[in-house]
């Protein structure tokens, strides 16, 4: 009988684990073959470099390790600008006010839209020469300010992080409102009852009993920004020059263009374990936040 | 008892919820009639390839399913996906380089078109423009080792050339007849349009193999043909003077003000657009833009011109030769029905129909009589045509990489055309070093 019921619940979440292994855990152990070798992706043959491919992304390859930089600029950006953005604005619609369902709405818009759209109406709002931006700061007097802000080198990477932030802030948005309102009202009201004011709510009720929200979304922050890629190609395609290249274009631009595609899955599992290792030291720095 | 029926009857459901979803991926029942599919990615001729579809059918008997995927780089990725899983079409392009094509040719994906362009004395291969066929051709001896042989027919021929708008030219005082011939006149206009606020050279340049283009032109015409292949080769360091000048010369643009703002992270579209709408003076783009600049602006004045000499010691070069070209799936079951489409629609009438339809020029020779004159001007320009797939050399695509990002650091001025040199030969040979 044990045996019969155990029996059927491995029957239960099979279905779930062989579609696991057949598109996650053996196209993973295939990439990391396909590593191994020097192949262009077309061919039969492919010839065994063992890892060397892996020497090359490490020791040699100047590029990937830029795009690794600006990458993570983008995500620090992402995790201040973005999530601090977030925060406040989910603070600000937990509270009593009008039109509140309104903005919940309105907040969690750009998150929904497609990355392409986003990235070329942008594109075309930072346009140096035709764009909306130039032209309101050169009407409000600004004129000094407008630049070619996605293909001077100075404001590229910068404009593309801001535009990344906007495009992904409506996930935070939400996941702050949902941690918001389950903070029980009476902790507030007991509060001010012992005298203590807004701010002293917000630094001593709010902001402790968030830490393993604000921890989650900045998880969740970090490993999706690392991953950024659509919006960087339909605003700058990784230029000028380097400026907005990311890992996951230089994976592509090893695949593509330059037909290395044991390279190219090289890079992917190199550049996937080192998420693994950004994921474990957030980890393990939530667990001790969570233990203060 | 009760909830152990109910897990039961579940488990039941899910396994056989999950086979129907396995055997949904099963392959469909092919239909008796015979049919050829093609896979090609040009949205401005989807319409014209489906009427001619319609006519081979009710010609020959023969279904003909052309299939489009656009945009180009997802079309190359389904295509490199389809051979790895041989399961190309009956027929399809290849975009990229000469190497991939080579590489395809390798894994048995192309068939040989040889035999079938040498039948009834040559019937088929001498209709094309010897430069359109010799981009789906391997010579003796290239350093692809692919068996020497035609490989591809070409659907159309292209050049690359430089554009400027005939009113724009008004405006700026200049007699719209009299285009700029060499690069210093180039460069004085350029001035010109700096002074007057205007937008110069658009091209998509954030897309780099346009700047290779553009470059490569300029290094054919101050160091000549044998000397760019000698760098290719390794015998000649990217450092020579002669590259430096090339480099140079998008500094003197950039510097002139020529070019227009924003050009590093142009789109070829985003350029189209712009020319299109009478916003920038200058374009670099290639015979295809007829086409989009009809759609977009019927009523634009503009010609086609080479681009202006840099140096009167060698010609200047333009890339140009086979468009768009086909090829047969070699393990196709359909091979001879689709050597014959091919054969049929690089017909005279189909290439004609094709030319009137889209504003392509015909890699047909006899089917030249009625395009537009602005494609003329690409077309009477053949003779200065060259391209990277006849070389019989390719370089290596980090070194092209980093000589087209290079430029693009030069114009936003953050190297210098030396600086850029050095790098680019720092990897040329680390890139021999590997192969050694």
């Amino acid at each position: 009988m044990r045996l019969k019921s155990t029996l059927e619940n491995y029957l239960f979440v099979l279905p779930a684990v062989l579609i696991f292994v057949i598109f996650y855990v053996i196209p993973f152990i295939w990439v990391f073959q396909l590593g191994l070798y020097d192949w262009d992706g077309i061919l039969p043959t492919k010839v065994f470099v063992g890892l060397e491919n892996f020497k090359e992304i490490f020791f040699e390859d100047k590029i990937w390790w830029q795009s690794m930089w600006n990458v993570g600029y983008i995500t620090l950006i992402a995790l201040t600008f973005q999530n601090l953005l977030a925060f406040l604005l989910a603070w600000a619609c937990d509270r009593e006010m009008r039109l509140k369902n309104f903005y919940r709405l309105v907040f969690f818009i750009p998150p929904v839209l497609s990355e392409v759209v986003v990235g070329l109406v942008w594109q075309w709002i930072l346009d140096g020469n035709y764009g909306l931006l130039n032209n309101w700061l050169a009407h409000l007097g600004f004129l000094n300010l407008a630049r070619n802000w996605l293909s001077d080198p100075k404001t590229a990477l910068t404009t593309v992080a801001i535009v990344h932030s906007w495009k992904g802030f409506g996930w935070g948005f939400l996941i702050f409102l949902a941690g918001l309102q389950t903070i029980p009202r009476e902790l507030y009201e007991a509060a001010r009852v012992d005298g203590a004011n807004a701010w002293q709510c917000f630094k001593k009720i709010t902001i402790p009993l968030m830490i393993p929200v604000i921890v989650l979304v900045a998880i969740l922050t970090v490993l999706g920004t690392m991953q950024a890629f659509v919006l960087i190609i339909a605003m700058t395609g990784g230029g000028p020059a380097y400026h907005t290249q990311v890992p996951v274009l230089r994976i592509l631009a090893s695949m593509r263009g330059s037909s290395r595609f044991g390279y190219a899955c090289a890079q992917g599992i190199s550049f996937g374990l080192i998420l693994v290792i950004i994921s474990f030291i957030q980890y393990r720095f939530s667990r001790r936040y969570r233990q203060v | 008892m009760l909830k152990s029926e109910i897990i039961s009857k579940l488990n039941v459901i899910c396994i056989s919820l999950f086979f129907i979803l396995i055997s949904g991926c099963a392959p469909g029942e092919k239909t008796g009639k015979p049919a050829i599919t093609v896979w090609h990615w040009m949205t401005d001729r989807e319409q014209a390839f489906q009427e001619l579809a319609k006519q081979y059918e009710a010609q020959a008997g023969i279904r003909v399913d052309f299939e489009l995927y656009a945009p180009s780089d997802a079309y190359s990725q389904k295509v490199r996906a389809a051979a790895q899983g041989e399961n190309l079409p009956d027929i399809f392009g290849i975009l990229g380089e000469k190497r991939d094509f080579a590489s395809f040719i390798k894994a048995g994906h192309i068939l040989d078109l040889t035999p079938y362009m040498d039948e009834l004395g040559g019937e088929w291969r001498n209709r094309f423009f010897s430069k359109a066929l010799s981009v789906n051709e391997f010579s003796i001896g290239n350093s692809y080792t692919v068996k020497p042989g035609i490989y591809g027919a070409p659907i159309d021929i292209m050049t690359i050339q430089m554009l400027y708008n005939k009113d724009l030219f008004k405006e700026l005082g200049l007699n719209p007849g009299r285009p700029p011939v060499t690069f210093q006149e180039f460069l004085d206009i350029g001035k010109k349009i700096k002074a007057a606020n205007m937008q110069g050279l658009v091209s998509g340049w954030g897309e780099i193999w346009m700047i290779d283009c553009f470059a490569n032109n300029y290094a054919f015409n101050i160091m000549g043909q044998d000397k760019v292949l000698a760098t290719i080769r390794g015998k000649v360091p990217y450092t020579d003077p002669g590259w430096i000048q090339t480099l140079r010369l998008f500094k003197e643009m950039q510097d002139s003000g020529v070019l227009a703002s924003g050009l590093v992270t142009m789109i070829n579209k985003t350029a189209e657009q712009l020319f299109a709408n009478g916003r920038a003076v200058f374009a670099f783009n290639g015979s295809w833009c007829v086409n989009v600049y009809k759609g977009m602006n019927p009523n634009l004045n503009y010609a086609a011109i080479l681009p202006p000499q840099a140096s009167d010691k060698y010609p200047m070069a333009i890339w140009g030769g086979a468009g768009s070209s086909f090829m047969v799936n070699a393990r196709s079951q359909n091979k001879e029905e689709a050597v014959k489409f091919l054969r049929w629609i690089t017909d005279r009438n189909q290439q004609a129909y094709l030319a009137q339809a889209t504003n392509n020029l015909p890699a047909n020779k006899d089917s030249l009589s009625k395009i537009p004159t602005v494609l003329t001007q690409f077309a009477d320009d053949m003779e200065h045509a060259t391209h990277p797939s006849i070389w019989g050399v390719s370089e290596y695509p980090a070194v092209i990489e980093a000589f087209d990002k290079g430029i693009q650091s030069i114009i936003i001025g953050e190297k210098t055309p030396e600086q850029v040199a050095a790098e680019v030969q720092r990897i040329k040979e680390r890139e021999l070093a590997k192969r050694r």
